[in-house]
């Protein structure tokens, strides 16, 4: 084409971009003003930015992530700020926390009032997961408002368990006993356990099969009154359950039980030393003391 | 075939459409005069002493003792509490507030029906900074036709100087009285002194910079306009108005015909307004009182003091404009007087109202308790089954002490035959027993309880009742929450 002159159509007055297709011609409409510089607006912010703020990754081998930008702004470094902040708001009533002891701070009310909330904070934060709000308690995680201890349920009890964990290896100090697992490791015989079974129904209190009870007490005076008492009332040194009472962590039903014998549980915490700082830890234990199942 | 354009006009040799008037009028500046007279001494005691109110208040110590903010009114939004001499407003109880701000309405109410729009007039708070900031501009810039002048003249450095030093009195004080207002929400010499060192909260700065900002605008710049625009009051004003409520009024019967007095004229057959206009020159809002009442008018009654003077002058007795009533006037049309009378139905209802609403806020007051008292149950667990078939639940108590004394308080639970409860920290009560916990002054105090019933009681037990007790002044509370018991 010669002609440089722009076509005007017709209908709208809009000029043309020259386009055409089976006659249908392309309208040239500008992109509002304003429009337009917002766009070279933001080019020239991203420009700054990019000198300002951490922006283009950076290449492998130069020791960066990405270019750090001359404000030297870091979102992580932000955070541990904040949580210098936070220690020092939280400062002096944590430092008291530390020094005092437990039963100091659950008897001193304003000491006690700061450690519930922040043992509060902290246990739905780490702990409720597992052991539920409140400590309501699961199946397999048990319940820590009721009165039935696996461990220690004293205040210094509780403390012990929050810092070394059950059965957490990597802590020499942590709680540990195994159970063994009777079935798998064919210790027992199926009938005997089925036995066993019956056995421990009826010692709770619960209806079984007397024949079978009968034929297992020998079996439990063998191999299960080392660790859960010849009264089968437990023991706590060694984490071994009351078969008497009627909490269950792992369920009362009779396959349950048979499942706990065959396979053995041995359930794990981990230690929270090293995760948690000492003064949350106690807040932690004078908290879990408080929900209404601790000891004196 | 048809085509559909839409053209617009555009040729240029088309004639331009004539702009229609504006419908916006622009402000006309108005140079008030300066009056003398028993009204313009009695607007400046007003102002002294409503200045010196708003800037010394805060000052004013209170000793409450025990660490509580010795402010006497102070506005304390860290602490949550609203101090007003003995008056001490926790958060709960804003109710209050909301009674002082009807009795403020009726004490508006019934001092306009007595009196007038005294308030617009003398003390409202725009009335008193525009009199303030016109009091600079006259002592910088000379009187209204100084001022006038002044304003005509090119730029020079005369000006320059008078106008800047006076829109640095005015930021002045407009900073004053930002700086002022942050003092009630804040112990005032710490903030006064915090303020300076920049350690103030953002907040104080924010305000302090807001109604700097403000001052300026509405007493240096904007003035009549926010009466005349702004302000709501002007229109109940009408609808509070009646033929007894006294006005600023320009007696006509007494004035027409007007007309500039010549030497040796006399007031023969001619009504006593000479024209001279000095009501008009004087009037903050820039209006002529002569025309009647008018929505505009904020009766300063500076044009009474005016025409008092000129009245003296020209040896007419004074008052041609004058407080009076519609009733006056068209009772002096009929040649008779009416008196004004204080008591009327009106005025006997809003006392009548004002003293019923003072006497239940302070009943309220003094009757309010000094402990409030809430019992929370845990939502989780709901309930706890203990190993011997006793069922638990957990509570936290909640205790708030508004007393400036310690106190030593008895709980006892009721409600639930014999449970037996314990405190975390304090200990446990056999049923029926009491347990004594502190209740800190001035403080709320949390307790976690726990309340136990024996195994297998089916009674009827599903509320729990906790009442505390003051043993010194055998106060009681009481206060419910469920009781869970579960089921097996």
């Amino acid at each position: 084409m010669t002609d440089h002159k722009p076509e005007i159509d017709e209908v709208s007055g809009v000029e043309t971009t020259g386009h055409s297709w089976d006659g249908i011609k392309e309208l040239n409409n500008p992109l509002p003003r304003w429009w337009l510089y917002i766009f070279y607006a933001s080019i020239v912010w991203a420009i700054v930015y990019m000198v300002f703020m951490p922006a283009i990754p950076a290449l492998p081998g130069t020791g960066m992530t990405n270019t750090p930008g001359i404000r030297g702004h870091s979102d992580r470094a932000l955070v541990a700020e904040d949580i210098t902040q936070l220690n020092v708001q939280r400062g002096q009533g944590s430092a008291k926390l530390l020094t005092a002891s437990l039963s100091e701070i659950e008897t001193d009310m304003n000491l006690q009032q700061f450690a519930l909330a922040m043992g509060e904070s902290a246990f739905g934060d780490n702990c409720a997961t597992c052991h539920g709000a409140g400590g309501r308690g699961a199946k397999g995680y048990p319940m820590l408002a009721d009165d039935v201890w696996l461990w220690d349920g004293t205040l210094s009890g509780i403390e012990t368990t929050l810092r070394h964990g059950i059965r957490h290896y990597e802590d020499p100090e942590t709680r540990n006993s195994a159970m063994p697992a009777f079935g798998r490791d064919g210790l027992l015989t199926p009938g005997e356990i089925d036995d066993l079974v019956q056995f421990v129904l009826v010692r709770s209190g619960r209806e079984g099969d007397a024949a079978a009870a009968r034929r297992a007490a020998p079996v439990f005076a063998q191999q299960c009154t080392s660790c859960h008492g010849a009264d089968a009332r437990g023991n706590r040194t060694l984490g071994a359950p009351n078969l008497t009472d009627q909490e269950w962590v792992f369920g009362s039903e009779p396959r349950d039980i048979h499942q706990s014998i065959y396979n053995a549980r041995n359930a794990h915490m981990p230690a929270w030393q090293g995760r948690l700082d000492d003064a949350t830890i106690k807040a932690l234990a004078v908290y879990v003391h408080s929900l209404g199942g601790g000891e004196k | 075939m048809t085509k559909v354009t839409l053209i617009s006009s555009r040729d240029p040799n088309a004639p331009k459409p004539e702009r229609p008037d504006s419908l916006y009028e622009k402000r006309h500046q108005i140079y008030p005069k300066l009056a003398h007279g028993r009204f313009r001494m009695v607007k400046w005691l007003v102002m002294a002493t409503t200045l010196g109110v708003y800037y010394l208040i805060p000052w004013i110590r209170w000793p409450r003792g025990n660490g509580i903010p010795d402010q006497a009114v102070l506005a304390d939004f860290e602490g949550e509490k609203f101090y007003f001499f003995f008056f001490e407003i926790w958060p709960q109880e804003i109710y209050f507030l909301g009674g002082l701000l009807i009795l403020a309405a009726l004490a508006l109410f019934l001092v306009t029906s007595l009196l007038g729009r005294v308030w617009c007039g003398y003390t409202c708070p725009q009335t008193v900074w525009t009199d303030l900031y016109i009091w600079v501009e006259r002592a910088f810039e000379g009187d209204r036709a100084a001022r006038m002048r002044l304003d005509k003249a090119p730029m020079s450095v005369s000006k320059a100087l008078r106008k800047g030093g006076k829109h640095f009195i005015w930021l002045l004080i407009a900073f004053l009285t930002g700086g002022a207002f942050i003092l009630y929400w804040h112990d005032a010499p710490t903030i006064a002194r915090t303020f300076f060192k920049g350690e103030a909260p953002l907040t104080a700065y924010f305000f302090a910079g807001i109604l700097t900002f403000t001052t300026y605008m509405l007493a240096g710049t904007m003035r009549e306009q926010v009466c005349t625009y702004l302000c709501p009051w002007p229109r109940i004003q009408g609808a509070l108005t009646d033929e007894h409520a006294l006005n600023v009024t320009y007696r006509h019967d007494r004035g027409e015909p007007r007309g500039p007095l010549h030497k040796d004229q006399g007031f023969e057959g001619r009504g006593d307004c000479i024209d001279c206009k000095q009501c008009v020159q004087v009037c903050p809002m820039g209006i002529d009182i002569r025309d009647g009442a008018q929505l505009e008018c904020i009766h300063c009654a500076l044009c009474i003091d005016a025409c008092d003077d000129i009245m003296l002058k020209v040896g007419r007795p004074t008052g041609l404009i004058a407080y009076d009533t519609d009733r006056a006037i068209s009772a002096r049309a009929q040649g008779s007087t009416v008196k004004y009378s204080l008591l009327r139905p009106r005025t006997i209802l809003y006392s009548i109202l004002i003293v019923l609403i003072s006497i239940l806020i302070l009943w309220g007051y003094g009757a309010k308790s000094t402990y409030e008292f809430s019992v929370l149950k845990d939502r989780s667990p709901p309930f706890i089954r203990l190993s011997d078939g006793r069922v638990r639940n957990g509570y936290t108590l909640k205790l708030v002490n508004k007393s400036v004394t310690t106190q030593q308080v008895d709980i006892t639970v009721k409600g639930l035959g014999d449970a037996e409860f314990e405190i975390i920290g304090i200990g446990t009560s056999q049923p029926g027993g009491v347990l004594t916990v502190t209740s800190e002054a001035h403080g709320v105090d949390r307790y976690r309880m726990l309340v136990t019933i024996p195994a297998g009681d089916e009674a009827d037990r599903e509320n729990l009742v906790v009442e505390i007790k003051d043993p010194d002044t055998g106060e009681t509370i009481e206060a419910g929450a469920p009781f869970t018991r579960g089921d097996r």
